[in-house]
Order: structure tokens, then C-alpha cells, then sequence
């Protein structure tokens, strides 16, 4: 009970608590809301607009989805490439470091030329930026075996496909997890970045084009709307795949263990 | 007949060190024997050449050298208990059992043979209660017990133990070495056990061999000539006290550093 509390009555408690001095000290000095809206003219801007706002927030999920599923799908088989043998490990990974290391919006420029698309090089560009944890993550949770248990297996006479499914495979899932959720966020930064690279280009309606839009016409309560629907795709985001981390692992690892 | 044959075997590893000395070893069927010795003398390597799981050097190793062809090749008489439990944390008890009839050599196409197996193992060991339990559920001791059944699934002849209790407290390991007493009476099982423990040892085996300090290499050899299975008041006897008196003398003497090795 008590845990339950801490765990979510506590950060709710600091949110309510900061969203009060907010509307406090905006209702107090009587901040214009072109320069800072007080949390309820959000709240009704939210409302108002929702039908215009709801649809951004379909496209740039429907961005960050794709990308999600995308980066999960090629960073996994890339990791399985990658454990085949040391020479394709060493001579592929430096470029899934070159792809990690450069910014997206020096790159995002380009795919949104050469992708004629607009939507599809939105999801190429966050699939980019959510790629690698994947590929990192999935990669070392396949090497770390325990070399007492392959042994067994040897001893047994396993296979090499045998190795892979009942040993390298459930051994890889609390880093392959961990890698979800790091690139959960990394697909929504990738999709919001991309807009707004493209955003000029006018065809697109994800809610970094509103708050682009917003930013333009000073309407500042619904940039603020967008910005709050962003942040909280993030964090059902993040939520999500913790829950899914919990449902596969919470019997066997220790990462999931509830405290007793 | 024979289970065990090491003619001259010996290993060295890639990087030059001599792991172990020329061994010449055999092992009759239905024996327990165990090796005692100091830390890092080639113990664990001799039992690794035995499983296979490392080629020897120069030398042969063989089991069951008298037995045709089609009998030596038939790897599911041979099972091996490591250090530490080795299961899979994924796996429930009963999953890390039925292991051994999922995998290449013992893949079973008998469901139910597999079922049955996976039973009577769990029973041998008390751990039928226990079956829908995962390891990090488990104690130690526990979780050595399952190591324990899942070599006995394919009902091996001959078990490889590499200082199996050596990770656990000492009431839980004087409790698992009176149970695989009764084991090997029961099962009629050739066993090669490998201990640092010299009481272990005696209470345990039909024959110890002392190794010395590596490169390790047999030094001497006592028989327990004792009924079996034995009662726990076989370790406060004087014969007990004898054994391992005998024993230490000779590991004394095996650990200080012989002619070869000085010149090696």
C-alpha cells in the first residue's frame, strides 16, 4: 500500500503541486497568455482544438510506431548477423556507430529529398535514430552466455539452432528490453526531429508541425497543448514497454523482481 | 568391464602451460572414484578430457574401452554435474530437467518416455513439489538438486561431478553427500567426483587419488574399504580419521615441487 503510494502518489503529488504555482503565479502577475499560458488555458485550448491536435497525434504515433517496429525488426536480425561471426561484427559495427553518432537533422535534410514519401522518410529518419540500442543491446545479451551452460549444451550434443533458441534467445530478452525502451524514446525524438525538419515542406501534420505552426502565428496555448500531448505519448511510451519487459522477464530476472 | 581408460594422457593448453602430467587411470564400471588436490592441479581438466569437452594432447582417453563401437558412441550414458547448478533462470524446475531430451544426443521421441523420466528424476532427488518452481526461487542446495536430477534424466551410467558442493554451506553439503551415497548404491552408478574436500572424499568413494600441484599428475591412491552405503558415524570413526590422515600426508607430499615439474 504504502509502496503504491510512493511509487505513483509521490510524482503526482510534484505534479499537481508544480501545475498549481504555475496557475498561481500566471493568474497573480498576469502573464499574457501569448507568453506563457497558465495550465487550465492549455487544458481548454486542448479541448478546443482537440480535433486538429488529435490528428497530429495519430500521424507522429503512427511515425513513431512504424519506426519502433522498424528498428526492432532490422536491429534484431542485424544483431543475429552480427553473432555469426566476429569478422561481421567487426566489420559492420563502426558503421551502426557512424549511423548513432551523426545527428539526425544533419541527415533528415537528405532523406526527405531522396524519399519522395514525406511520411515514409519521417519513419526512415526516427527508425534511424531508434536503430541503434537495439542492435547494441541485443548484440551483447546474445554473446553473454555463460560459458559453463554452453558447455552443457555441447555435452548434450545441441545444435547450433538449438543453442540459439533455447540459450541465446531467452538469454538476450532483459537486453533486448532494455533496448526497447531506450529506442521507444529515441523513435518519438526521431519522429518529432524529422517533422520539423520537414515541416516547411507543408504536407505534413504531426504535432511538431502544429507547434512549428503555433510558434509562427504566436499561438502559444496550443503549442503548448502540442507540446504536452508529445511529452505524454513519451511517457505512455516508456510505460508501455516497461510493462512489456515485466510480462516476458518478472518470473526469472532480477531486474523485475517485486521487493519482498 | 572398464569404464573409464586414460592411457598417458596429458594436456597442454594453447598458451604453453602444462595442464596435466601423463595420466594413466581406469575406472571399473559401478566405482566411485574420487580425485582430491590442491586448486588449479588439472582436477577439473582430467574430468573435462573423461566428458570429452577438451581433446587430450598426446594420449587416449576412452570409455568403456571392452564395448563395441555403437555402445562408446552412445554419449547418453555419460552425464556431468558442474560446479555451480548451471540452470536456466528462464526455465522452471521441471523445463530445466526435461533439458537433456530437448537437445541433440537424447532428443526424445517419446513424450511420455520423457515425462516419465523427467518424474522418476525429480523423485529421486525430493523435488516433485517443486516442479513449476525457477531457480532463483530455489536455495543452493536446491538448485544443485536439480542440476543433480537433470543428469540423472537420461539415466547415465556414468556421472561426472566436478566439485559439485563445493559453492554450498557445509550442513546442506554433508546433507547432498549422504543422498548421492544412497544415490550411487541405488542407481547403480560409476561415478568420478572431483573435491578439494579430503572428508568428501573418504566418506564418498570406493578409491581416492591424490593429484599434486600442477602440472597435476597422480601422486597416490587409497581405497575406502568400507561397507556401503555408508552411516554418518563412519566420519567420527577411528578408520575415518585414518583415511584422511593418510590423504593429507600425501597431498603434503604432492604439493612440494618434484624433479619434472622443477625442470619443466
Amino acid at each position: 500500500m504504502s509502496r503504491a503510494v510512493l511509487r505513483y502518489g509521490a510524482p503526482l503529488g510534484v505534479g499537481l503541486l508544480l501545475l498549481g504555482a504555475w496557475q498561481a503565479a500566471v493568474t497573480a502577475y498576469q502573464v499574457p497568455s501569448y507568453l506563457v499560458p497558465s495550465p487550465l488555458t492549455v487544458l481548454a485550448t486542448l479541448q478546443q482544438d482537440w480535433g486538429l491536435l488529435s490528428r497530429s497525434l495519430a500521424f507522429t504515433l503512427a511515425v513513431t510506431l512504424a519506426a519502433l517496429l522498424l528498428a526492432v525488426l532490422i536491429g534484431v536480425a542485424t544483431a543475429f548477423l552480427f553473432v555469426q561471426s566476429r569478422v561481421i561484427e567487426a566489420s559492420l559495427f563502426p558503421y551502426a556507430v557512424l549511423l548513432q553518432v551523426t545527428p539526425i537533422v544533419a541527415i533528415a535534410p537528405l532523406i526527405i529529398i531522396w524519399v519522395k514519401n514525406t511520411s515514409i522518410a519521417l519513419v526512415v529518419c526516427a527508425t534511424i535514430v531508434a536503430l541503434f540500442p537495439i542492435v547494441s543491446n541485443t548484440t551483447l545479451g546474445l554473446r553473454s552466455v555463460d560459458p559453463g551452460l554452453l558447455e552443457l549444451f555441447r555435452l548434450y550434443g545441441a545444435g547450433r539452432w538449438d543453442t540459439l533458441v533455447r540459450l541465446r534467445v531467452p538469454g538476450a530478452l532483459p537486453y533486448f528490453f532494455a533496448g526497447l525502451r531506450v529506442s521507444a524514446g529515441l523513435a518519438l525524438i526521431g519522429a518529432v526531429v524529422a517533422e520539423f525538419v520537414a515541416g516547411t515542406g507543408g504536407t505534413v501534420s504531426g504535432l511538431a508541425y502544429q507547434i512549428l505552426l503555433s510558434g509562427l502565428q504566436l499561438n502559444i496555448p496550443r503549442l503548448f497543448a502540442a507540446l504536452f500531448l508529445i511529452a505524454a505519448t513519451g511517457i505512455v511510451l516508456s510505460v508501455l514497454t516497461a510493462l512489456c519487459a515485466r510480462l516476458a522477464l518478472r518470473r526469472w530476472h532480477e531486474s523485475e523482481l517485486s521487493p519482498q | 568391464m572398464t569404464a573409464i581408460a586414460l592411457t598417458a594422457a596429458d594436456k597442454l593448453f594453447a598458451n604453453g602451460v602444462r595442464a596435466l602430467q601423463p595420466v594413466t587411470l581406469a575406472v571399473e564400471e559401478g566405482e566411485f572414484v574420487t580425485i582430491v588436490g590442491p586448486s588449479g592441479c588439472g582436477k577439473s581438466t582430467l574430468l573435462r578430457l573423461v566428458a570429452a569437452l577438451t581433446e587430450p594432447t598426446t594420449g587416449r582417453v576412452g570409455l568403456w574401452p571392452g564395448a563395441p563401437a555403437a555402445f562408446q558412441a552412445d554419449r547418453r550414458r555419460l552425464a556431468f554435474v558442474f560446479q555451480s547448478a548451471m540452470l536456466l533462470a528462464w526455465a522452471d524446475v521441471e523445463k530445466n530437467v526435461r533439458l537433456p531430451f530437448d537437445l541433440g544426443h537424447a532428443r526424445a521421441a517419446d513424450r511420455e518416455l520423457a515425462a516419465a523420466r523427467v518424474n522418476r528424476a525429480l523423485a529421486v532427488v525430493g523435488l516433485e513439489e517443486f516442479r513449476r518452481a525457477y531457480p532463483r526461487e530455489l536455495s543452493g542446495g536446491m538448485q544443485m538438486r536439480v542440476s543433480i536430477a537433470r543428469a540423472l534424466v537420461t539415466q547415465p551410467a556414468l556421472l561426472l561431478m566436478d566439485e559439485p558442493f563445493a559453492a554450498l554451506d557445509e550442513i546442506t553439503r554433508l546433507r547432498l553427500d549422504r543422498e548421492l551415497a544412497e544415490l550411487w548404491v541405488r542407481e547403480r552408478l560409476t561415478v568420478l567426483f572431483v573435491t578439494h574436500s579430503i572428508f568428501e572424499a573418504v566418506f564418498l568413494s570406493t578409491r581416492v587419488l591424490v593429484m599434486s600441484a600442477r602440472p597435476g599428475r597422480i601422486v597416490g591412491e587409497v581405497a575406502i574399504d568400507e561397507p556401503q552405503p555408508r552411516a554418518e558415524s563412519f566420519r567420527l570413526s577411528t578408520a575415518f580419521a585414518g583415511y584422511c590422515a593418510r590423504l593429507s600426508q600425501m597431498l603434503a607430499t604432492g604439493m612440494e615441487p618434484t624433479a619434472e615439474s622443477a625442470a619443466a
